[in-house]
């Protein structure tokens, strides 16, 4: 049944119904089970029980039945020219794409499918993912299988499409070892805690406690204790005490979506291929491979309290990997939140360089004016408590006048502190191939870009900007967030940037008069406000 | 500073303005657009107006946003048609836009995916069309609007000859 004779179209592997009713099932009973818990000991309780006995074998048999159909109406063909998937339940879908534009291959299970031993596929192409839509999946196959169609897609796509070798002839060669870029050190768990998602996880552990007591029909029992503790515990002390609940189950939830998410982390590239291959998960496994030649640069991602630390993690800037808001786990994510060293060397030799670009140039400053743009901005946004407070003062509010000062005190102190903090997370450069951009307040990102990588060129301004004598300058590519800006530079140092990242793609634009004189590499201005008139 | 393309206000950028300008009556296709608005809000306030005597101050209103309409749309475009400009170069698309939030673009021959031409009633009823240059970022593609329809159609075809002659999937 997995592989009909005719043409090579193959099926899913019928255990995915399986999965389905498995699934459904823990659907249901995560559902019925609460709303039987809350009915308990009523008059109606019987009833209920079979009212929602009723329901969940109803639904598990629709989805078991919605998904045998799906299967039997889902055929696929990975031909030598292109990979074929007919689908769709109601609707018939027919989705082709051509092997040679096959760049990313992901397989994952989730821990049903994993149990069953079996694993989703996801091809990507280059396009990116706002032209054609989604990736063509195939859910599921066997893992054997599914391993050996990543395998297959991509090696293809290399050996017999790129280079031109007859497939067959190809000598079948004992696999070589991958190379091991990076492999989870569990010590790293130490970093898991510092996001800024941290106290967000806490409140959310809050969050989950209070819906179990709703289903338990216990919600207003937790509410009316812990407002009792709060009363007896007094204001300060009730706060300070919320404050370490909320970091402690965040923190704990944040170390317990590291290890799901890390858990089994290895970075390598495959030896034959040159593709990098990332596989982690614990529950859940993900497999991302991500071919050499899609690869257009890396993000260095440092969050606020990581970077005190000297840690950062490491993102792909690649075309053709998915990153929809649907999907869970990121699959740009090559490094986990690591100690500097790591991300360097790691980022060396993502990128196969001698050094990491990230890191290897000090970056060229900002102009002045851009401080003071940003000094501004933080300002102008951290006084909006003081301005709020003072304006409910002036409507009569009795005893604000103090605190409005206190807060705008406050608010100008941090405003300047952030905007300075800002302009220091500024810079920009040329490390050999690459273009290196780096901006953000309070955590900060480095771009580095493959200079060969760039589409096209953008310079904006806004009418602010115009005043303080700044542009922006961006460059547009395939992969990743599509475009990336270096902000707020000065309009010598944008000349400056452009002409030594693009040189003949940037020079012929230059007005007639510097075009003459053919432009300076190195000359940047680093007073830009003081452009020509 | 800037002989073709006229002066742009603030500190001067050191670009060449491109060569081409729009089609002249992308002039009329700006005026027509940025009165339409206008006069259907001004339209409605005077219905109101006339409807309502409690609401009878919506007739001068609808008087003003008349004349803030008309007023804008006499004096901007003469200077948005000098500050927009384009040119076919052998190797790229070069554009300049953007009158308040400016903006300068160039796009290599050899980075573009598809060339389309979009034309809106109004732009149909004035000849005119809208060049769309796309490349595979997915970060905007690069619009030429208000060209004469059969020099844009023209422009597509060249352009997407020029392409296909260049080897490469434009990543």
């Amino acid at each position: 049944m997995t592989t009909g004779p005719d043409d090579g179209w193959r099926r899913l592997d019928p255990r995915t119904v399986l999965a389905a009713a498995v699934l459904a099932l823990g659907g249901c009973l995560a559902a019925g089970v609460p709303v039987l818990l809350g009915q308990r000991g009523r008059d109606t309780f019987p009833f209920t029980v079979g009212l929602v006995g009723t329901g969940v074998v109803l639904l598990v048999v629709a989805a078991t039945i919605v998904e045998y159909v799906r299967l039997a109406r889902t055929r696929f063909r990975v031909g030598p020219e292109r990979v074929e998937l007919h689908t769709g339940v109601l609707v018939r879908a027919r989705q082709g794409l051509t092997r040679d534009r096959v760049r990313t291959v992901e397989v994952s299970a989730d821990p049903v499918l994993r149990v069953l031993g079996l694993a989703t596929v996801r091809i990507g192409t280059g396009q990116h993912a706002s032209t054609t839509g989604r990736p063509l999946e195939l859910r599921a196959l066997r893992r054997p299988e599914a391993e050996a169609l990543r395998h297959d897609l991509l090696e293809r796509t290399r050996v017999g499409v790129l280079s031109g070798t007859p497939v067959g002839n190809a000598p079948e060669a004992p696999i070589p070892r991958d190379a091991t870029l990076a492999v989870l050190d569990p010590g790293w768990i130490r970093f898991a805690p510092l996001s800024a998602v941290t106290p967000a996880l806490g409140v959310a552990a809050f969050g989950s406690l209070l819906q179990g007591s709703d289903w338990l029909g216990l919600q207003q029992t937790v509410l009316d204790d812990t407002a009792a503790l709060a009363l007896a515990l007094g204001a300060v002390i009730s706060l300070v005490v919320g404050l370490v609940v909320v970091a402690v189950a965040g923190t704990v939830a944040s170390l317990a979506v590291f290890v799901e998410s890390w858990w089994g982390y290895r970075l390598t590239r495959e030896s034959r291929t040159g593709a990098l291959h990332v596989r982690r998960g614990l529950f859940t496994r993900r497999s991302t491979t991500l071919e050499e030649d899609r690869l257009r640069g890396v993000t260095v991602v440092e969050s606020a309290v990581a970077r005190l630390v000297g840690a950062a993690r490491v993102d792909a800037v690649a075309t053709g990997l998915s990153h929809g808001k649907r999907q869970r786990s990121d699959p740009r994510a090559l490094l986990p939140v690591a100690p500097a060293a790591v991300v360097d060397r790691v980022v060396a030799e993502v990128l196969q360089e001698p050094a990491a670009p990230t890191t290897q140039v000090d970056l060229l400053a900002h102009p002045r004016t851009a401080r003071t743009r940003r000094v501004r901005r933080a300002s102008a946004v951290c006084l909006v408590p003081a301005v709020v407070t003072a304006a409910l003062a002036l409507a009569g509010a009795d005893g604000l006048w103090f605190t409005a000062a206190v807060l705008a005190v406050l608010g100008l102190g941090a405003g300047v502190g952030l905007g300075r903090l800002a302009y220091r997370n500024l810079g920009h450069g040329v490390v050999g191939r690459y273009v290196v951009t780096r901006h953000g307040v309070p955590g900060r990102r480095t771009v580095a870009l493959r200079r060969d990588g760039i589409l096209t060129w953008t310079l904006t301004r806004t009418p602010f900007q115009r005043r303080a004598g700044l542009v922006t300058l961006w460059f547009t590519t395939a992969a990743g967030d599509g475009a990336y800006g270096v902000y707020d530079l000065g309009v010598e140092q944008a000349m400056a940037l452009a002409a030594e990242t693009l040189g003949e793609q940037f020079t012929p634009y230059l007005d007639d008069a510097r075009t003459a004189a053919a432009p300076e590499r190195s000359s940047v201005a680093q007073k830009g406000g003081s452009a020509v008139a | 500073m800037l002989p073709q393309g006229g002066p742009v206000s603030g500190s001067a950028i050191p670009l060449r303005p491109p060569r081409e300008s729009l089609d002249p009556r992308a002039r009329l296709w700006w005026r027509v657009h940025g009165l339409v608005w206008p006069v259907l809000l001004a339209a409605g306030l005077t219905g109101l107006g006339l409807l309502f005597p409690s609401a009878a101050w919506f007739l001068p209103a609808a008087g003003v946003v008349v004349a803030v309409g008309l007023l804008v749309a006499l004096l901007f475009p003469a200077y948005w048609y000098r500050i927009h400009r384009w040119e076919l170069t052998d190797d790229a698309v070069y554009t300049r836009s953007g009158f308040v939030w400016q903006e300068w673009r160039a796009a290599p021959l050899s980075r573009i995916q598809t060339v389309d031409t979009t034309r809106g009633p109004l732009q149909q009823a004035l000849g005119l069309a809208t060049l769309v240059v796309t490349t595979a970022s997915s970060k905007g593609a690069v619009r030429i609007a208000g060209l004469d329809h059969e020099r844009a159609a023209e422009i597509a075809g060249a352009l997407t000859r020029a392409t296909q002659a260049v080897p490469g999937d434009a990543t």
